[in-house]
């Protein structure tokens, strides 16, 4: 199953962890596309949270937690990770070169602003961006950044710079590999408990999550519309909402188009119409957000005339579009 | 999202690097296709750098000013803000805020520039000391 002579295949992905997590999967012989370690970990979501800030603006979430694709696939397929991390730098720097020296590549986790090969417009304070370190050479470390196209290198301070950024969600050297792949996978069963698990989260009843959460983002627009400093902070809460929502590769659609892809693929698997009809449905809910994130940002450049009502009606329409998909899915 | 759809705008944030994106071709058939760029998504992240910068280009003519430690010019420089900063340092905000002082700053501790310096990257003298310009 392991072969440590075997090279590792870098394939881009849109997202860091679940490109991380099903590389990962594919090289210790379980192949597996990005799109289907995004669905069978339920990663899908929509989370407005005003009490979480990042750069004092609320989260706003398309997808779970960080870690939340690697957990989501050990509890589904039933296979292990051996998962570390380290309250000692030099003790988690020394880990991954006993793991580079066996050949075995691993996924860790950094944080973006220290990794010296991003380009300089896209380094924030991130603690959460997956990469799979595969080899070294001389100082360097071999990296495949999954978002990237090509593999890349990273010295050795740089790098564990990057592992042991403190912070909100600090990774403390978090290193982790597979370990126990199942044999065989009752796919059917894996994806639709994990579609089920889905269709909990995104139709609850917290008012700021899910479907009613998108309802929320459009009300709250409104509200910041009619604070006392909106002309200066409207632009930027908008801003912020599209950048959250394109944050990194996902095409500006927050996930829609990864989740289509995995309900397509799941589609052609289990020989099963309704989900090749889900996702059709999301592919449009995609395209929605993206026409939402269009306009939001030609009224921010006063290319268009600022009208919140407006965004509240189309975020209402995304939402709309949502629950359809969701009411196709609805008892499978 | 159509497989022609996907945009092919030039970026000035990528340094270069086409990202992969999810869209389907004429028969419906999801797959990754490399964007150079969305012009959307080049707004709104120059718009929050520069937003950092005007944060940086305040905080500097405020230090130079004697109304603000050199502590908030370089905490704004690295894209930090008073949380990004007390959280990975691990001092309290109110600390943190008390240290944004002028006359409270140079005084602290060589311990505690250390820790500030070395979450920022670089030197206690570089951290106690200002640019020219941003």
């Amino acid at each position: 199953m392991f072969d440590a002579a075997a090279p590792f295949q870098h394939r881009q992905s849109a997202h860091c962890e679940s490109g991380v997590v099903s590389n990962l999967l594919t090289h210790h012989g379980l192949p597996m596309s990005e799109a289907m370690a995004f669905g069978i970990s339920a990663s899908l979501t929509f989370a407005y949270m005003p009490m979480i800030k990042m750069a004092g603006m609320p989260v706003i979430a398309y997808r779970m937690f960080p870690g939340s694709i690697i957990r989501g696939v050990e509890k589904r397929l039933g296979m292990k990770w051996a998962r570390r991390r380290f309250s000692d730098p030099r003790a988690g720097a020394a880990a991954l070169d006993e793991e580079v020296r066996a050949g075995r590549p691993v996924g860790l986790q950094t944080c973006i602003y220290w990794l010296p090969y991003f380009p300089e417009e896209m380094r924030f304070h991130f603690n959460s961006h997956n990469i799979v370190v595969y080899g070294r050479d001389g100082e360097d470390y071999l990296i495949s950044d999954p978002v990237f196209e090509e593999t890349t290198r990273c010295d050795g301070p740089a790098l564990t710079r990057a592992r042991f950024a403190k912070g909100d969600m600090a990774a403390k050297g978090h290193m982790y590999y597979p370990t126990e792949l199942p044999s065989s996978i009752d796919y059917e069963r894996v994806i639709k408990s994990a579609i089920r698990w889905n269709y909990k989260t995104m139709n609850g009843p917290v008012p700021i999550a899910g479907i009613r959460g998108i309802r929320f983002l459009g009300r709250n627009i409104v509200k910041v519309s009619q604070s006392a400093d909106a002309e200066k902070t409207l632009p930027l809460y908008l801003g912020h909402i599209v950048r959250m929502q394109e944050e990194i590769g996902t095409g500006g659609a927050g996930f829609r188009f990864l989740y289509a892809s995995f309900l397509q693929e799941a589609g052609k698997l289990l020989n099963n119409d309704r989900l090749l009809e889900a996702s059709k449905a999301f592919t449009d809910a995609g395209d929605e957000w993206r026409r939402f994130a269009l306009n939001a940002t030609k009224m921010c450049r006063g290319r268009a005339k600022m009208d919140v009502k407006a965004l509240d009606a189309q975020l209402n329409h995304v939402a709309d579009r949502e629950q359809e998909m969701w009411a196709l899915l609805r008892g499978l | 999202m159509k497989k022609d759809e996907v945009p092919q705008d030039p970026s000035q944030i990528h340094a270069g690097i086409r990202k992969l994106l999810y869209a389907v071709d004429e028969k419906g058939e999801y797959g990754g296709v490399q964007s150079t760029g969305w012009e959307v998504e080049n707004y709104v992240t120059l718009a929050a750098v520069d937003e950092l910068k005007r944060q940086a280009e305040e905080a500097l003519a405020r230090a130079k000013a004697g109304k603000a430690s050199t502590l908030e010019y370089h905490m704004y420089a690295r894209r930090m803000d008073l949380a990004t900063l007390s959280a990975t340092t691990g001092i309290w905000k109110w600390r943190v805020e008390r240290h944004l002082k002028p006359d409270v700053f140079p005084k602290l501790s060589a311990d505690l520039h250390e820790r500030y310096a070395f979450v920022m990257g670089i030197t206690t003298e570089e951290l106690l000391g200002l640019p020219d310009n941003v």
